[in-house]
Parts: C-alpha cells; sequence; structure tokens
C-alpha cells in the first residue's frame, strides 16, 4: 500500500501569538517550529499502514526551505520518501496550495505509479482553511472524507471512523482514495536515535510549486479580544480548600 | 442580494449552528432574500422553524443519493443548486459537515471559500471578511473576490434571533452520480448517554504538572463527587497517561462548563482557547506566574497533589455533616 501524507510547517506558540510589525505574519523570532498536530497523526498512520500492509510512505510540504524540519521529522519516524515544495511566500492561499499538491502528485504518480490512499490533517492548524484535502481530492477525482478517526483496510476498501455529537460514523471508502484525519486517531511515535540518524541521509526531493493565487487573500492578521480578568487568589497550598469549597457552593456546584 | 444557506441536519434533526448561519445571512441578504437548502426529504418538516428565521424560501432537494449524510453527494447537490438558483453568497455553519460539504461545493464550482468568518462585509467587490485562524486564538482580515461567495460562519459569531421570513417551499431537482455514494454514512455507533466533556457542567483539568497516568486518581475522584469529568491538556495525551478524548483545547474538545479547574496546566493558547468558554475558571498550579493563573478567574497556589484530596475532603466533611 503506498501512502502520501501532505503535512504543513507551523509555529508553535506558547502563552501568547504575537503578530509582526507589518501585521503579514507570526512573529517567530522565539518560537520554535512543528507540524499541525492532526497532520502529525497522519503522519503516523501512514506509518502503521505500511508496516501492516507493506508498500511504501511519502511525506509531501508546501513550504518555505526550513520545512525541510518537517519532513526529516517525518522520516525519523519512518516515513520513506520525501519531497518539498518551496515557496518563498510565509504561505500560499488555499486554492493556490491544492493546486500546486494536486500537481505535484500527478508528477509523481506518473513516475512511481499511484498511492493507495493522500492523508490530509483535518485543518491545518495556522491557517485553518478546512479545504486543502477536499480540493485535491476532487482535482484527483478521488473520494474523500475529512475529519478521521479510525482506519482499517479491508481488501481495496478503506472502513474509516468519524466522530459526531450523536457518536461514531462508519464510512466504507474505495481506494484510491483521500482522508482528512484528526488528532486522536493515533498516538505519534517519537523519534528513535537511529531513526534521526537515517532521516538525515533522506535525499528530499524538490518539485516547483504551480499554481495562481485564489479568490481568498489576506490583508492582515489581527489580534482576538482577549477576555482580561483580576484572578482572585483563594490562597495556598491545602488550606485554600475551604474557600475553594465555598465557591463551589456560591456556583451551585454542591448539590 | 440573495442569499443561501445550506441547513445542516442529520437525518432530519437540525443542528442549532444552523440558526447562526441563517443570522449571518440576514446580516448580508438584501431585496433578494435568505434563501434556505435543504438535502434531503428527512429534511422537510424543518421549512417552517427556517422560516422563523427569516428563510423567504425553502428550497428542498429529494434524491435517494440524500437520505443520509455523504460529503460528496451533499457538495455536488449544493454546487448544482448554486448553479440553478444564481445566489450571490453562500452560508453554512462552521461546523465539520458544514465546512466539509462548502469546501466540495467549492472544489465543485472551482470558487473560493472562506471558513470560519466572523465579520462578512459584503458589498462593493471584493468583500472585506474577518475569520478564525488557529482555533480561534487569531485573527484574519481577508478579501474574497468571486462570482459567487462561499462561506462558513464560526460557531458564536452571529447570534441565532427569530426573525418571520415567507417560508415558501419550493422543490428542486438535482442529478446525482451513483458513484457519489461512495462516502455516504453506512453505520453509526450511538454514543452512550451520559455526560461528555463538551456538555459537562464542571470539569477537573490535570495537566503536566500531574505526573504520571496513575496521579489522575484523586482528579477522577474529585470530578466523581461533584458529578463532573476529567479533562486533560496535549502535554498529557502525548504522554499516553490518559485518552485524546478527555484533551481540552484547539485539536481537542472544547468545554463549556460552570467550573473549570485547570490543575497543573501551564495554559498555553491552545489549550485556553478549547477552555475559555468556561464561566468560571479555578488554576490550581504552583508557579504564580502561568499563564493559566493570570487568566483565571480563581486560582489556588500549590502543590495539585495535597489541594485535591483537600478539596475533596472538605466536601465530604460538609456533606457529612
Ligand atoms: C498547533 C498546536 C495545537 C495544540 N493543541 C493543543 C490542545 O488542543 N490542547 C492542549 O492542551 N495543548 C495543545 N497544544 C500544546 C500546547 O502548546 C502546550 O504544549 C500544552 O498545552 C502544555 O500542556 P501542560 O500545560 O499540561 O504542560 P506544561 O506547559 O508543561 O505546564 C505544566 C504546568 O504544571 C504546573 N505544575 C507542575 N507541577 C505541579 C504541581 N505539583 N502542582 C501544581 N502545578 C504544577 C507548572 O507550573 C506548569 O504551569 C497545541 C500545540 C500546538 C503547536
Ligand atoms: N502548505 C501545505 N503543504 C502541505 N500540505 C498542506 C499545506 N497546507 C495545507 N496542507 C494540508 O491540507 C490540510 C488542510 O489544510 P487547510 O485547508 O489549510 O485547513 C492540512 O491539514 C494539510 O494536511
Amino acid at each position: 500500500m503506498n501512502v502520501l501524507v501532505c503535512v504543513k510547517r507551523v509555529p508553535a506558540p506558547g502563552a501568547r501569538i504575537s503578530i509582526t510589525a507589518d501585521g503579514q505574519a507570526v512573529d517567530t523570532a522565539y518560537l520554535a517550529f512543528t507540524t499541525s498536530p492532526h497532520e502529525e497523526c497522519a503522519v503516523e498512520a501512514a506509518v502503521q499502514l505500511v508496516e501492516q500492509h507493506g508498500g511504501e510512505s511519502t511525506v509531501l510540504t508546501l513550504g518555505p526551505a526550513e520545512a525541510d524540519e518537517q519532513l526529516r521529522y517525518a522520516a525519523s519516524i519512518g516515513v520513506n520518501k520525501a519531497v518539498l515544495l518551496p515557496i518563498d511566500e510565509v504561505d500560499w492561499d488555499p486554492q493556490r496550495t491544492s493546486a500546486a499538491i494536486t500537481a505535484a502528485i500527478r508528477d509523481l504518480e506518473s513516475a512511481n505509479g499511484p498511492f493507495d490512499l493522500v492523508l490530509f490533517g483535518n485543518e491545518s492548524a495556522d491557517s485553518g482553511n478546512f479545504q486543502v484535502g477536499v480540493r485535491v481530492a476532487h482535482a484527483l477525482a478521488r473520494p474523500m472524507v475529512n475529519g478521521i478517526k479510525g482506519i482499517e483496510v479491508e481488501g481495496g476498501t478503506i472502513r474509516a471512523r468519524r466522530e459526531s455529537d450523536a457518536g461514531v460514523e462508519v464510512y466504507l471508502v474505495p481506494t484510491p482514495c483521500v482522508l482528512g484525519v484528526k488528532e486522536g486517531i493515533n498516538l505519534p511515535r517519537y523519534p528513535t536515535l537511529k531513526g534521526r540518524l537515517a532521516s538525515k541521509k533522506v535525499d528530499v526531493a524538490q518539485v516547483s510549486p504551480v499554481g495562481e493565487p485564489g479568490g481568498q487573500q489576506m490583508v492582515t492578521l489581527l489580534q482576538a479580544a482577549e477576555q482580561v480578568s483580576q484572578t482572585v487568589m483563594l490562597g495556598n497550598g491545602p488550606e485554600a480548600a475551604p474557600a475553594v469549597v465555598d465557591l463551589l457552593e456560591e456556583l451551585g456546584l454542591l448539590k | 442580494m440573495s442569499v443561501l444557506v445550506v441547513v445542516e441536519h442529520d437525518r432530519g434533526a437540525l443542528s442549532p449552528a444552523t440558526l447562526e448561519a441563517l443570522a449571518a445571512a440576514r446580516t448580508v441578504a438584501g431585496e433578494g432574500g435568505v434563501h434556505a437548502l435543504t438535502l434531503g426529504a428527512a429534511a422537510d418538516g424543518m421549512a417552517g422553524e427556517l422560516a422563523g428565521h427569516g428563510a423567504s424560501v425553502v428550497h428542498q432537494v429529494h434524491h435517494d443519493l440524500l437520505s443520509d449524510y455523504g460529503p460528496e453527494a451533499w457538495g455536488e447537490a449544493v454546487a448544482q443548486a448554486v448553479r440553478t438558483l444564481a445566489p450571490e453568497a453562500v452560508v453554512a455553519c462552521g461546523t465539520d459537515r458544514g465546512t466539509e460539504v462548502m469546501a466540495q461545493a467549492a472544489a465543485r464550482l472551482d470558487l473560493p471559500m472562506v471558513a470560519n468568518c466572523t465579520e462578512i462585509g459584503a458589498g462593493a467587490e471584493p468583500w472585506t471578511i474577518v475569520r478564525l485562524r488557529w482555533g480561534g486564538s487569531l485573527l484574519e482580515q481577508c478579501t474574497l473576490q468571486a462570482s459567487t461567495k462561499l462561506l462558513t460562519v464560526a460557531h458564536h459569531a452571529f447570534e441565532a434571533a427569530e426573525a418571520p421570513g415567507a417560508g415558501t417551499v419550493s422543490s428542486l431537482v438535482v442529478d446525482l452520480d451513483p458513484a457519489l455514494g461512495r462516502t455516504i454514512v453506512v453505520d453509526r455507533v450511538e454514543r452512550a448517554a451520559g455526560v461528555t466533556l463538551a456538555t459537562a457542567p464542571l470539569v477537573v483539568g490535570g495537566g503536566r504538572g500531574v505526573g504520571s497516568a496513575e496521579a489522575f486518581a484523586p482528579l477522577e475522584e474529585l470530578a466523581g463527587v461533584l458529578g463532573g469529568v476529567v479533562g486533560c491538556s496535549r502535554a498529557v495525551t502525548n504522554n499516553g497517561w490518559r485518552n485524546h478524548t478527555d484533551q481540552v483545547g484547539q485539536t481537542g474538545t472544547r468545554i463549556a462548563p460552570d467550573l473549570y479547574m485547570a490543575c497543573g496546566i501551564s495554559g498555553a493558547i491552545q489549550h485556553w482557547v478549547g477552555a475559555m468558554a468556561s464561566k468560571k475558571i479555578l488554576a490550581i498550579n504552583t508557579d504564580p506566574e502561568a499563564n493559566m493563573v493570570t487568566k483565571a478567574d480563581y486560582a489556588v497556589i500549590g502543590d495539585l497533589h495535597k489541594v485535591i484530596p483537600a478539596i475533596t475532603e472538605e466536601i465530604r466533611r460538609r456533606r457529612g455533616a
């Protein structure tokens, strides 16, 4: 089974997210970078599927040259191949990103044969457009279900599970197909030292991205209104317990 | 201007977020009015309620492939409705299904789609829109240039309100390729009844400060005596101490209890965004400078391993008295 997984490099902010003076990007001067959490799980799913069914896994990203770090991280936990679509901008709009990823998949498939499964995250952590995977799937004329928290391969079909308010929904999707994964589908493994060393030697293929700008264009980032509250100190250590229970009583929670 | 609202429902049960989408559509629509689109015969019964929330026309689509939810069949039906009705804008709710269906329709119509809008500046081309990024921790102002504007609205950004509309029922015919049946729900497992993390009136949250899976026992006990549930941070799920179903935050569950007791949680923005809808927050932390402490309504500074059992004991003492 050949699996492709598409990931995005995003900053990992802590207590708050700062914006650069020109409003065009998250101020990453003091930040580390990571892969969007849903996509970390998609990478783990790809590795597990290949472990179970054989074949090969590939990770792909469209991003700055530094996104090499996220590709090698995926390789360090077991992904076989890596592809970088380098861009100069901080980010591309979702239509343009989808067009570039679609074109790259077509190229990869004409060289190496089809991917049985293409995995995306449910949404990217930073821009959260909820659409790149759906657009790519449609362009490739493949079925797509988003929000997946369970994948089982049954011959030429994937049994995919997704959570809803009411419980779990089951989809039976024929391969080749595209799925968007949510965090919680698995617990991603940590890289081993051996994995880390091997990932340094992985050859990262570069493909020039092609795509026209789409109809949605960012003007500026804005801070969300912050809730300010004056914290009431109830005390220190276990001696604060009576004050906490008074509060529970006051809030009507001590029935 | 006429605005089409894609009605979200599950086999005839209306999703409340749809009423927010109708409210958003009313802020944009002019003469052309707000039109509602219901997919599947099971949704016919909702026409009255949609009219009560401002729909001037309710377009009903009947098709075998719409008898249950399927993202591709729904997305294709919306795309065909847009071609037939030619609205200026289409609005859906920013839920899992709403965004998925709108993305499918956008792909099929080769149009942009703006997800999770909080402000919609309609009028001259291009429109100016404010939308959520980072699960709501950050906003983006963007422009939208398109022959038809496709949008989903963020939860809580527009308030659902009654606004009588004519609600004229009209039937709309779509032609769906049987192949689209490949992504229709085939089975369901209903959740057992009871409080969930999303609906619990009280959540006791534990973070890295708890230290291990076993050390969650006192948090379970406290939640138990109060009829609440235990939640956790991503540090906890990443360590394998608890299931991801307990995770609060951007990539976990959004909670809205009367009280959230956040114990040994630093309050990273991605955690905060899932907890901020709580009516009150009490932080228990050894670090008085922790973000969770400075943002909370109440705080206890101290070791959670000592504070939590003391709270449980005090509750038992008062109840026994
Ligand atoms: C894109 C993205 C999405 C994310 N999504 C989520 C999400 O959905 N949910 C989420 O939670 N995180 C999420 N994170 C991770 C987030 O950034 C933080 O890393 C995480 O929330 C930290 O968890 P924590 O507060 O438990 O741990 P820490 O940050 O390590 O904090 C531990 C806290 O415990 C306190 N403490 C230690 N010992 C004790 C003690 N004995 N008694 C009392 N207090 C003690 C410390 O003072 C400290 O404040 C996401 C990150 C990214 C990049
Ligand atoms: N620049 C990118 N490079 C690779 N994959 C991406 C990129 N942007 C988005 N994706 C993928 O598409 C999914 C949905 O992204 P979005 O539509 O931005 O929410 C993400 O979870 C990723 O799997």
